[in-house]
């Protein structure tokens, strides 16, 4: 018995939805408490954000976000708290720069090798963590912050004359030896800048990510893990198995997300290397309730606001502005899943109780007649999986 | 509701994709071709940093206010890619304003792509060359400023401990460090240089003054009592935590900082600046184009053309300027060669 269940639609929307109104109407009343007026603005970034370059600009950011809302949304499943995705990610791309920089083979090969090395480097800067948590028991929030500051100091040590960087004196930057062109990955060109080619390998990437945590048996597991260890443990999952793979993954991943910049854009890791990309992801993951698509609708959202962030400077208003509405979104999305989740568990409640009652009457055992197998026992849905 | 939720996604993409393609063809940044007056594109911190950035804001201000001309201002954020800094120069080149200055070496690559595209406005670079018929390359000879600063540091110190912080560790804010290093060893050899920096590479290092107000607390604890800071907004937390301590000196940097009304609670402790003469280079820059000879190739700024310089106001180093001078007159003779790295 497939019926649509218009109620439940509804509810599906309205988190999203209450979040963002609930941070538009925020926003307008700040930008009326700055004496500007709010609709104007909301037309400017609409307006600028939907110009064929920012068009280009917004898939190119959303590409890596992209990637580090995933790198976060792993952990996030697992009731890991990966905020170490920053420091992996920089690490990862710097040793995958100096790498690459240091070889000149074909770039069929010389790519993958690029890519695998930055996964490589993600995850065992993750692995750290992993490993200090179910050995010593440390709390990952903790380590990987820690870990975050070392990858910048690391880098910062092999990012010298002599070690790993090149200096351009008159230009005082520093970087490593640039790729040779024959490792600059694909672009797609349309009427103004190109579209990195990486957003492919960000798909790829995502419908990886669906496969393995909905369609694999390490998935469940995962995921058993994050909703209830001692149930997971109890159920025959290595709980400290999981914790060091899944922190692997996370860091693999991680490694990724300076892919598109280092094999698109810049081709060195210099000391202009975009930063911070990794507590993004953490934001576009909590938008996206970890939801593969959820996660890719929430970084465009982020890419737009920070593209409209610019347009909103050149009309005039304080681009400040934009940081006041991705803080009220997110928190916004955190409240709204938690009324609209709350209110769907009553509503599920009432529901159950009023097909028991109706069993009762008609003298049958409980939900013998419904195909769907749905009763109190099958929980809400995944929709509510804990996130932080 | 896992699939219910997957279908309303899959159709806000797609809703967000026929969105995408009606607006196609229309670009954010178009040729205007009129002229509006100059474009100035910030470094992190932007204007108000009492610094760096404001330095290029009061040259601008001086040259809008004398030409009658209009400005726009743009900023960078922390942790920006090449393509919002590219972004933000052809806005303000595609917006009809000339000149654009961008101030800060980050947007050195940025300068050398958006020339290219708009070979009728002229465009300034702070402390980066940038090979372009239509650029001007503006270069200071900071270490030679930081180098009276470290005369002035020895001659002032009573623990003979002094510090130095720099906001990023990198090329140019060795510059600094480096002056400053070497202006103490030859006045005082006893006396011992102690220098941090910020963050390694992160550009965050010129917008975070609870983290430099920190090492200096930090310096100030070991002993360190005059303390030098080339960090950009962040060394308004240096001069804070100094200015707890009794008789301890900061020395300011870029701009006059014992002039700055933001910092005015703090001004007895702030011994001298090392200013680096931002101002008159994009006034200079403003200028030019305004009189229709637009100033273009490298031009460097040293104290012989006093482009950076040791200010004087507060009265504290009146004692020692004979010194001062002296050793400003080595510089610009040549006697005195200062080592630009670390």
């Amino acid at each position: 018995m497939k019926k649509f269940d218009k109620d439940r639609l509804v509810l599906a929307v309205a988190a999203p939805v209450l979040a963002v109104v609930g941070a538009l109407v925020v926003t307008a009343l700040v930008l009326l408490a700055t004496g500007k007026e709010p609709f104007t603005a909301f037309h400017v970034m609409i307006d600028y954000g939907s110009k064929t370059d920012s068009q280009v600009y917004i898939l190119n950011k959303a590409t890596t976000y992209y990637l580090a809302g995933l790198a976060v949304a792993v952990g996030f499943r697992m009731n890991l708290f990966n905020i170490g995705v920053d420091g992996q990610y920089r690490l990862a791309a710097f040793f995958a720069a100096a790498a690459g920089g240091a070889m000149s083979i074909p770039g069929v090969i010389q790519i993958p090798v690029i890519i695998l090395t930055a996964m490589v480097v993600g995850a065992l800067w993750a692995a750290i963590a992993g490993v200090l948590k179910v050995t010593r028991g440390v709390s990952e929030v903790i380590s990987t912050i820690m870990l975050n500051s070392l990858a910048g100091i690391v880098i910062g040590y092999f990012l010298r004359d002599g070690r790993l960087g090149v200096t351009d004196k008159e230009a005082n930057m520093i970087s490593t030896k640039p790729l040779p062109s024959s490792s600059h990955l694909f672009n797609f060109t349309t009427s103004t800048d190109p579209v990195f080619g990486f957003i492919v390998f960000a798909v790829l990437a995502g419908v990886i990510y669906w496969f393995v945590l909905s369609r694999t048996r390490f998935g469940f597991d995962l995921r058993a893990v994050g909703r209830s260890e001692s149930a997971a443990e109890a159920s025959g999952v290595s709980v400290k198995k999981m914790v060091v793979t899944s922190m692997l993954i996370s860091g693999a991943m991680a490694g990724l997300v300076g892919m598109p910049t280092l094999l698109n854009q810049s081709y060195e890791y210099g000391t202009d290397f975009p930063t911070g990309i990794g507590f993004t992801g953490i934001a576009v993951a909590l938008l996206g309730r970890n939801n593969p698509i959820g996660i890719g609708v929430g970084a465009l959202l982020w890419a737009f606001l920070e593209r409209a962030s610019n347009g909103l400077e050149f009309e005039g208003y304080d681009k400040e502005i934009v940081g006041v509405i991705q803080g009220v979104i997110v928190l916004a999305v955190v409240i709204a899943y938690e009324l609209v989740r709350r209110y769907g568990i009553t509503r599920q409640q009432r529901q159950v109780g009023a097909e028991l009652a109706a069993a009762a009457r008609s003298g049958k055992g409980p939900g013998s007649g419904d195909g769907t197998g749905r009763g109190p026992e099958s929980g809400p849905d995944d929709k509510q999986e804990v996130t932080a | 509701m896992r699939r219910v939720s997957k279908i309303i996604a899959a159709g806000v993409v797609s809703a967000a994709l026929g969105l995408s393609v009606t607006a196609c063809g229309s670009s954010s940044s178009s040729d205007s071709g009129k002229d509006k007056g100059v474009g100035i594109a910030y470094d992190v911190g932007g204007r108000g940093d009492h610094s760096f950035n404001d330095s290029a804001a009061r040259g601008m201000d001086k040259a809008v206010k004398e030409f009658k001309i209009g400005s726009k201002e743009q900023t960078a954020s922390n942790g920006e890619t090449e393509s919002d800094r590219e972004q933000r120069l052809d806005l303000l080149a595609g917006g009809g304003y000339n000149p654009v200055v961008a101030v800060g070496f980050t947007y050195g690559d940025s300068v050398t792509k958006i020339a290219k595209k708009y070979p009728k406005t002229t465009f300034g670079i702070v402390d980066s060359v940038v090979d372009a018929p239509n650029v001007d390359s503006m270069v200071f000879a900071t270490e030679q400023s930081s180098y009276l600063a470290g005369v002035a540091a020895a001659l002032k110190t009573k623990t003979n401990k002094v510090g130095f912080i720099g906001g990023v560790h990198n090329t140019l804010i060795g510059t600094f460090d480096a002056g400053f290093a070497q202006g103490v060893k030859d006045t005082k050899p006893s006396v011992q240089v102690v220098r941090q920096y910020l963050y390694e590479t992160d550009t965050k290092g010129f917008n975070d003054p609870t983290s430099a107000q920190g090492k200096a607390q930090g310096m100030l604890d070991s002993g360190v009592d005059v303390i030098y800071t080339a960090a950009g907004l962040s060394g308004d937390g240096s001069i804070q935590a100094v200015a707890s301590k009794p008789g301890a000196w900061a020395i300011g940097v870029d701009s006059d900082q014992y002039q700055d009304p933001a910092l005015a609670k703090y001004k007895d402790h702030i011994l001298t600046s090392a200013i680096k003469n931002v101002d008159v280079a994009t006034y200079d820059l403003i200028k030019s184009v305004h009189d229709g000879k637009p100033k273009t190739g490298t031009n460097t700024y040293n104290l012989a053309n006093n482009g950076v310089s040791l200010s004087t106001s507060g009265g504290f180093i009146s004692d020692i300027q004979s010194q001062l001078d002296a050793a400003k007159q080595k510089i610009v003779s040549g006697t005195i060669k200062v080592s630009s790295t670390p």
